[in-house]
């Protein structure tokens, strides 16, 4: 190479003329960034946390035999339970939200059955996530009835308070 | 493709067995259909999954009404189905990462995607035999 220079200014880099940008597409493709990262972040979390509740709820003890109110009353008892269940709840409702509604864009042609589809899924994505946080932190371990008696089938420990 | 087309001309029609492409009836392909298929599965359980767990704040009664009609068989088998999606999606789902963010990724996915299989089938092996002798002894 000689030692002169060629000084010729990348495309896009900055000096376009407004006319040509489109804030719609790079907001867009923005998001479409952060959908993509999303994904790949959360999947690995999402694997250690759900192969450990798989296992913990169907591997030990009885498995399978010895899932009852009273094991989710001793698991919720423990703030790292809470959590676990809370983060799985989170991860896997976005992850998987996201992804159905990828796969809404690319079998839907028309605009207006897509759209369709996507307002029912975050709504039933947002209605699932609100109840299952609800459920986690306004867990009652010892319910009772109207009349004040403990209900059939609480734990044990409930009866010697 | 090895012959160019212009812009006017519609691609030749692909051909069945998927040759010339590099992608389409091969195994990349199916690893996505599968991943694609057991996704939905998954989302589709946790829905539900989230609502009968919902059932904690109903009464202990309901819950263990509805836990007790898991403790067959035949539901057994559903739950070992759903099991066998969640652990194929998750290793594949690594497999994925590690194409996109490993630099040897692209070269070596057709060998990860071996490690899969196997992976699977040892993974989902140990939990079925467990699965089905705690259900089926207890
Ligand atoms: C057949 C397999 C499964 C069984 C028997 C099972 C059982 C349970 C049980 C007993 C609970 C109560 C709390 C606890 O144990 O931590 C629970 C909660 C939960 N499970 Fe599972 N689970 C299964 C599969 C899954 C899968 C595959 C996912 C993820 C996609 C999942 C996600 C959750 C979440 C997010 C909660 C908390 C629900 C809430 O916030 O109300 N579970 N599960
Ligand atoms: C167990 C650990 C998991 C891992 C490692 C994982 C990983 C991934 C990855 C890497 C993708 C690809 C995203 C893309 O192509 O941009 C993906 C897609 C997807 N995941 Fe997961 N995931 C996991 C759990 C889940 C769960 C629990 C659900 C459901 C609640 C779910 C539902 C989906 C769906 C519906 C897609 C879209 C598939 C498609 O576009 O073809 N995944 N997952």
């Amino acid at each position: 190479m000689s030692s002169q220079q060629l000084n010729i200014a990348a495309p896009r880099s900055g000096d376009i003329d407004p006319k040509y940008l489109r804030q719609s597409a790079s907001s867009s493709s923005n998001r479409e960034m952060f959908k993509w990262v999303f994904m790949r972040i959360s999947g690995p979390i999402l694997l250690v946390l759900i192969f450990v509740h798989l296992f913990s709820n169907l591997m030990v003890g009885d498995g399978v035999h010895g899932l009852n109110f009273g094991l989710v009353a001793g698991k919720w008892a423990s703030p790292l339970w809470q959590i676990w269940d809370l983060t799985m709840l989170w991860l896997a409702m976005i992850h998987g939200t996201i992804g159905v509604g990828t796969i809404i864009d690319d079998y839907t042609s028309k605009d207006r059955t897509r759209v369709g589809f996507k307002v029912a899924l975050y709504l039933a994505s947002v209605a699932i996530i609100v109840l299952g946080t609800l459920v986690i932190f306004t867990f009652e371990p010892c319910m009772t009835d109207a009349a004040g008696n403990l209900m059939d089938n609480s734990p044990s420990f409930c009866f010697n308070q | 493709m090895s012959t160019a087309t212009t812009a006017q001309q519609s691609p030749p029609a692909q051909k069945k067995s998927g040759r010339g492409t590099l992608y389409r009836g091969k195994e990349g392909m199916w690893s996505w259909v599968g991943h694609r298929i057991t996704g939905v599965v998954i989302f589709l359980f946790l829905l539900v999954h989230v609502l009968d767990t919902a059932l904690v704040r109903v009464s202990p009664e309901a819950y263990d009404a509805v836990i007790g009609t898991y403790k067959n068989w035949y539901m057994a088998l559903g739950e070992s189905g759903l099991v066998a999606a969640v652990i194929y999606h998750a290793f594949n789902g690594i497999r994925i990462v590690l194409v996109d963010f490993w630099k040897k990724g692209t070269k070596y996915h057709k060998h990860m995607l071996w490690a899969v299989m196997i992976a699977w089938v040892v993974v989902f092996g140990a939990f079925f035999v467990r699965h089905m002798m705690l259900v089926l002894g207890g």
